[in-house]
């Protein structure tokens, strides 16, 4: 009865989808997940509607989620009736009413406007604009996870439908929970929230845990700093991640799934709630799904902001309403997790991967990636990079292909790149042809984490950074630990004062024991990970840190107290735009003449050197220079 | 299921806990999400807030304020009319965003977790507003800026009363 139902409702999703694709009228889309809207999206979309009604068009707008190149935000695309889609990139309220008046009213699809089109390779109409897979951020990628992002309307089940959704998970019912298992074990998933662990191992534990009842989480407490896969997997296509969810609650034996997601993603949340409503209309919630004789349902606990909680027994402490700390393992939440029950814990990539291998098999997800880290992995590319954004890429990939091929490299030469983000590594140039997967990283001394990747180019301190990456993991430390309580602590200390070039000689020694020993002595991931900023760039970038300590000069001109700005008088043309942005009155000078600034009055805010236009002409008329080099300069 | 008792005389106040208790049913797991309805309601949570919850969840005031100190996105002062989050993620202090943040305490003469004097504004950090590529970033209330200068800053804050 159920089964003659989806059919149905499949066939109905079908046709309300060619309907979309074969529109009599133009289809208009806007990228409009959290970080579109963040770009301006929403006025785009005011624009679009207000000129679509002062010229009495007709067109069907369709929101949809992040395509992944954010440099290129806000992106609206248009479909006219037999012509493939076209991107316009960087498109604000006027350019969108532009684009719309030409191409809707006159037929002209402003070329030089486009980024790129969808249609086929020898698509004739597309005169000049390359397709938009062809594009050099987009070619070296593939899409898995993120397959549907950015086409379908996340806020439509019947999209989902249409594109096979719901198909894994009718798989595994017909496979039944071994199967699913033995499945994933092929396919070679490793969990992708950062340690690596085999999901299927995770699973057959859980699944032979005595225990009435079971519990499956979906952890969406995305704290890294820096990264942002998850909230735009959810929020482009919240489906992928809830028939997971279900794919791996039947695999387990579990009635009762949990999605804990952060607060600070508020629309990735009206999404999920959304679809879970759609999900329990149409039969895959709720007693009996599908007719399989399995139930399931789910509820959204917010995180209330703790970093800490991304771990997974300070996760389950805080469903339960207390203080998000973690406690010794074994036993691990398999066998005793939440409310005591055997819990499986699964990242949301790990739970967006899952439909793809039920649905298209081990044997073919195993196309991608290389022996041991098969499948695909999700980044969110970002920091001095041209063209930062989310990527999915098969595991293997090296990060030179990652960050020079796909973000287009640094403006400035490039010097170090961050991966798994607070609890990563800080790698070096040498390590640019490193493969990107588990083992790799982590013979490097980073770890794959969750898929931030943060580069940096020459304008980065590597002391700062490591400064800053200890500073937010000892804030977030959860007190329990003392190594990782006072350790931390410590550390930061010793890391401010050498940035202030109060650093002694052995303070580097000092952080390296001090690194060792609370790693060694933590509990949890968070504190067995901190001290790796701290290590790696003290192993790959030791003689910057020296030149901080024994010279009191910061290279990279970020430590402040060690640093001084300056006007350069040749490049000044006295515009006294700097003047009038300095909040102390350090610089003066009148029109038309080089200005002065008085460092004793600067408190380094650096908003004339923002304001200051002339790099254009001549470089900077306004310097940051370490002040090691000053006294050099006025002894010539 | 537990019925939940007057404790306090205030009745305008009071209907509101009994409105946000009426979702729950009173089991120790429901805390966090009671304090975050707690705070959508009232912007913070007041000392009376933890008095009213400890009968309805039958946890001491002691256990209510060590949860709710544990968590960031917890607050216990009054907000400003305008709650402005600059974002220190890795992206953002990466481009800038502690600079942003300094002049914003600048400008408003207010330091982080502190609201101005006037009550127009209160200032927080925040680790990640999952807008990385666009950084630095900042929000005022419902609004998101990104790409943010200290230049631009002056005009934007002047758009909030």
């Amino acid at each position: 009865m159920n089964i003659i139902n989806l059919q149905k409702k499949i066939k109905k999703a079908q046709k309300k989808w060619d309907l979309l694709k074969t529109s009599k009228v133009p289809v208009i889309y806007l990228g409009a997940a959290s970080c579109g809207q963040a770009a301006g999206a929403m006025d785009v979309l005011e624009s679009v509607q207000k000129t679509l009604k002062e010229n009495r068009l007709e067109a069907k707008i369709v929101q949809v989620g992040c395509i992944g190149p954010c440099y290129l935000e806000p992106l609206m695309d248009i479909t006219l009736p037999g012509r493939p889609r076209i991107s316009y990139s960087n498109v604000g309220p006027k350019r969108a009413k532009n684009i719309i008046e030409s191409y809707l009213i006159k037929g002209d699809p402003r070329i030089k406007l486009a980024v790129g089109h969808f249609g086929d390779e020898n698509c004739d109409f597309t005169n000049g604009i390359p397709r938009f897979f062809d594009l050099p951020m987009l070619k070296p990628q593939v899409r898995v996870v993120l397959r549907n992002c950015g086409f379908i309307d996340p806020e439509e089940i019947d999209h989902y439908l249409a594109n096979e959704g719901y198909m894994g998970i009718m798989n595994a019912f017909r496979k039944g929970p071994e199967k699913v298992i033995a499945e994933v074990k092929e396919a070679g998933l490793r969990g992708r929230g950062g340690a690596g662990f085999p999901t299927y191992k995770k699973w057959e534990i859980c699944r032979n845990s005595p225990g009435k009842t079971k519990y499956m989480i979906c952890n969406a407490d995305e704290g890294d700093p820096g990264a942002f896969m998850n909230r735009s997997l959810i929020e482009g296509d919240p489906h992928a991640v809830l028939e997971g969810l279900l794919i791996a609650a039947y695999a387990i034996g579990a009635n009762q799934g949990y999605i804990y997601i952060r607060a600070e993603y508020p629309l990735a949340i009206i999404r999920l709630k959304k679809a879970i409503t759609q999900m329990r209309e149409y039969g895959f919630l709720g007693k009996n799904i599908q007719d399989s004789g399995f139930d399931f349902d789910i509820a959204i606990k917010e995180g209330a902001g703790a970093f800490v909680c991304g771990e997974e027994t300070a996760l389950i402490a805080s469903v339960e309403g207390e203080r998000g700390m973690p406690r010794s393992r074994p036993p691990f939440p398999a066998v005793a997790g939440l409310h005591g029950m055997p819990t499986i814990i699964n990242n949301v990539e790990t739970l967006g991967t899952l439909p793809n291998i039920l649905r298209n098999g081990a044997s073919w997800y195993k196309q991608y990636g290389v022996q041991g880290n098969y499948g695909t992995k999700t980044f969110s590319l970002v920091g001095k990079v041209r063209r930062p954004g989310l990527i999915e890429v098969p595991l293997g990939m090296t990060l030179r292909k990652i960050i020079f091929d796909i973000g287009g490299g640094s403006r400035k030469p490039f010097k170090a790149v961050q991966t798994g983000g607070p609890s990563g590594g800080c790698l070096s140039e040498e390590f640019l042809d490193t493969p990107i997967d588990y083992e790799s990283l982590g013979a490097a001394g980073s770890i794959m984490g969750s898929g931030g990747l943060i580069v940096m180019d020459e304008d980065t301190c590597v002391v700062d950074i490591a400064r800053y990456f200890l500073d937010f993991t000892q804030k977030e430390s959860c007190g329990k630990c003392s190594p990782c309580r006072v350790g931390t602590r410590h550390m930061v200390e010793i890391l401010e004062s050498i940035a202030k070039g109060q650093g002694q000689a052995n303070d580097l020694a000092k952080l390296q024991v001090l690194g060792e020993t609370v790693k060694r002595g933590s509990l949890c991931g968070l504190g067995q990970t901190a001290p790796n900023p701290v290590l790696t760039t003290l192993r790959y970038f030791r003689p910057e840190y020296l030149l901080h300590v024994t010279e009191k000069h910061c290279p990279a001109a970020v430590c402040r107290e060690l640093i001084e700005y300056r006007v350069v008088p040749e490049k000044c043309t006295g515009c006294q735009r700097c003047v009038s942005v300095c909040p102390t009155g350090a610089i003066i000078g009148p029109r038309a003449e080089p200005h002065n600034l008085d460092p004793s009055k600067c408190i380094k805010c650096r908003a004339c050197y923002e304001i200051c236009r002339f790099d254009a002409i001549a470089g900077d008329a306004i310097v940051i220079r370490s002040k090691r080099r000053i006294p050099d300069e006025q002894t010539k | 299921m537990n019925t939940y008792e007057l404790v306090q005389e205030d009745v305008l106040c009071d209907n509101d806990y009994v409105n946000i208790f009426s979702a729950f049913k009173g089991e120790e797991g429901d805390l966090i999400p009671i304090l975050q309805r707690i705070q959508e309601r009232f912007g913070y949570i007041s000392e009376e807030a933890i008095k009213h919850i400890s009968p309805f969840l039958k946890i001491s005031e002691n256990q209510i304020f060590g949860v709710a100190s544990f968590y960031s996105q917890f607050r216990f002062s009054e907000p400003g009319r305008n709650s402005i989050k600059v974002c220190l993620g890795t992206a953002c202090h990466v481009r800038g965003g502690q600079i942003l943040c300094e002049a914003i305490e600048r400008e408003l003469d207010v330091s982080p977790g502190q609201t101005t004097e006037d009550k127009r504004f209160d200032l927080q950090r925040v680790a990640c507003l999952g807008c990385c590529a666009l950084a630095p970033v900042m929000q005022i209330n419902e609004d998101i800026y990104s790409r943010m200068t200290v230049i631009r800053l002056k005009q934007i804050l002047n758009e909030y009363n």
